[in-house]
């Protein structure tokens, strides 16, 4: 019993992680219709950054505000650079056009800050905390609010704010919300300086456990896209829900089949959802216009 | 005469694997030669996938590990001539396209990019992990092909540089033979027609679902075949061959080039198979040059490399 609560706590760590790439995904995908590859590159930014800015000297709070601040820059530049120059390209196009950006991302960090491996104290200690026979480090405790606590704000931010529903209206309807005179474009700039924050905010909080490198981005970008699209591509809640799920598939797929496949897992669930329920968990049934 | 644009596809083909070795410097530039038209291969087969049928994959490099590890394997395991091996590589490829084809090519966009995705990365995880069949990450040895060895018995003494050189590039011209009479035939016709409105093309009679899963099965026996030739041109492989990084590497040599035309695509391999051979002076700066070249070519010339060279020719004639 004891086995299986410690093969959960580790699942919900890591879910909470790709709760947020999920949730970063899909801030993008509503806004511009994009899948961002580059998603996971914003967690190793916030990771890598944080790090940096800490062994600089900074304390770790700052370093933290820093690395999520310059990340969510590099988020707008992102897209008015490579996203906005190629509107309305077929999805083949967009699709390279963001792995070439998570390319060039990981180039160029692994340029300034080198290859090796790094990370910084956790938050609260290291003291692992005893629960009904399991431990949980109290880094998990913060990775899990974390996302718990975006995904409120998010929540709030989409449903009583006006800006909020400026791009909730984007979302559904481009046109439509230029009509009505909303401005798309800061709408689309928002959205990514808001999903490149997210990410780092992650990777941040992450890094003290899982550790963080120029070249741990696809992994999460991975891992997050499985959960947006099981929870149901664009939707909050699901990506929040898909998620945690997908960590906690991979803490058991580890625990109880093999630690060599837990990866394989994320997949599986992918080709099974797209096999039997291709709309995922919370996402509305798409239907094509002709 | 006039040229039709397959008989000069494959003019200009031959004329390239038969002429640029007398400008080689060094024996070396056989073998990045040979590497140019194996990825020109795999590139074919992208064609026919996403320029003819408009459907995407990024899990293409799983068939390709499937190819490179059949010759590795079958060999010692099965007692199987290399050769043949080629064929069990991608015989296996074809059914499991087959096999897969079926339910994801119902997909469309982005949800069939990520199913064919994880696809990829399932094969190579397998690969990675079956150790004692794979060796695992370290890569196993592939064993010889012997057609050098006949060859010489015949009297054409090849280095081993040369003999890849040409039987790559003779592989490739009939890759593209095939590709270009597919692209004229009954078949690719339906196959461009669903590439321009599926629902048109049902409507005029086209058993959509049965042509994307060809087109997909044929592109799988391409991916298939250059992972082969890759590992016995090399006489080793690692898991590399079927990685995620691979899958995307073929899909942006051929939507670099321009997807729509089978030439277009093996410019593009070409590109990025010399690139690292250019860039080795700044071998740091690698991957931001790659990532920069995919952005930038999608952004700036959007259909390709090629189609845009002749369109700015054209212009330039009016």
């Amino acid at each position: 019993m004891s086995e299986l609560l410690q093969f959960l706590f580790s699942g919900l760590t890591v879910g909470a992680v790709y709760a947020l790439v999920a949730l970063g995904f899909t801030i993008i995908y509503n806004a511009s219709d994009v899948v961002n590859f580059a998603q996971g590159e914003f967690v190793m930014l916030g990771g890598m950054i944080t790090w940096f800015a800490h062994a600089q000297g900074l304390p770790l709070p700052l370093a933290a505000l820093i690395a999520i601040a310059v990340t969510a820059l590099l988020g707008v530049a992102m897209n008015k650079l490579m996203i906005e120059p190629a509107r309305g390209a077929p999805v083949v196009s967009l699709i390279i056009i963001t792995i070439g950006a998570s390319i060039f991302i990981q180039g160029g960090t692994q340029l300034i800050f080198g290859k090796e491996i790094h990370s910084f104290p956790a938050f609260s200690g290291d003291e692992p905390l005893r629960i009904g026979g399991a431990t949980i480090l109290p880094q998990s405790l913060w990775v899990i609010a974390g996302a718990l606590v975006v995904y409120v704000a998010l929540w709030l931010f989409f449903t009583r704010t006006l800006l909020g529903r400026a791009v909730l209206a984007t979302a559904n309807n481009r046109l439509a919300a230029q009509l009505v005179g909303i401005n798309t474009s800061f709408v689309m700039t928002l959205s990514f300086a808001l999903s490149a924050a997210i990410g780092a905010l992650g990777g941040m909080l992450a890094a003290p456990i899982t550790l963080t490198a120029y070249n741990v981005g696809i992994g999460f970008a991975l891992k997050g896209f499985a959960g947006a699209m099981l929870g149901g591509m664009g939707s909050p809640k699901g990506a929040l829900t898909g998620g945690f799920l997908i960590g906690l598939i991979e803490a058991l797929t580890a625990g109880y089949v093999s630690s060599q496949y837990k990866d394989a897992a994320a997949f599986v669930v992918i080709l099974l959802v797209l096999f039997f329920m291709p709309q995922g968990l919370f996402g509305r049934k798409s239907t094509d216009r002709v | 005469m006039r040229l039709t644009p397959k008989a000069a596809t494959l003019l200009v083909l031959a004329l390239l694997v038969a002429l640029t070795p007398f400008f080689f410097p060094s024996g070396y530039y056989y073998r990045v030669g040979a590497l140019l038209f194996v990825n020109g291969i795999a590139v074919t087969g992208i064609v026919i996938l996403t320029g003819y049928a408009g459907q995407i994959s990024l899990g293409h490099a799983g068939f390709s590990g499937i190819g490179a590890y059949a010759c590795a394997l079958a060999p010692t395991h099965l007692g199987l001539h290399p050769a043949l091996a080629i064929v069990l590589g991608a015989a296996l490829s074809a059914v499991l396209a087959y096999l897969v084809g079926r339910p994801i090519l119902r997909l469309k966009g982005y949800y069939l990019g990520v199913a064919t995705l994880g696809f990829g990365i399932l094969v190579s995880m397998v690969l990675n992990n079956e150790r004692d069949l794979t060796n695992g990450p370290d890569g196993i040895d592939v064993p010889d092909l012997g057609l050098r060895a006949l060859l010489e018995t015949w009297g054409l003494d090849l280095t081993n540089g040369q003999f890849w050189y040409f039987f790559c590039g003779l592989s490739l011209i009939l890759g593209a033979w095939l590709a270009l009479n597919l692209y004229d035939s009954p078949t690719g016709r339906a196959l461009r027609a669903l590439h321009g409105s599926e629902v048109a093309a049902r409507t005029v009679g086209v058993d959509v679902a049965r042509l994307k899963l060809q087109a997909f099965v044929i592109s799988a026996v391409y991916a298939s075949v250059a992972g082969s030739l890759l590992a016995l041109q090399n006489k080793f492989i690692t898991p590399d061959v079927a990685g995620f990084m691979h899958s995307i590497e073929m899909v942006t040599m051929a939507v670099l080039g321009g997807v729509g035309s089978v030439l277009g695509a093996i410019l593009g391999a070409g590109i990025l198979t010399l690139l690292p051979q250019v860039l080795t002076v700044f071998a740091e700066y690698e991957q931001m040059v790659l990532g920069l070249v995919m952005v930038l070519v999608m952004i700036f010339l959007r259909e390709g490399l090629l189609p845009s060279i002749f369109k700015a020719i054209r212009g330039k004639g009016e």
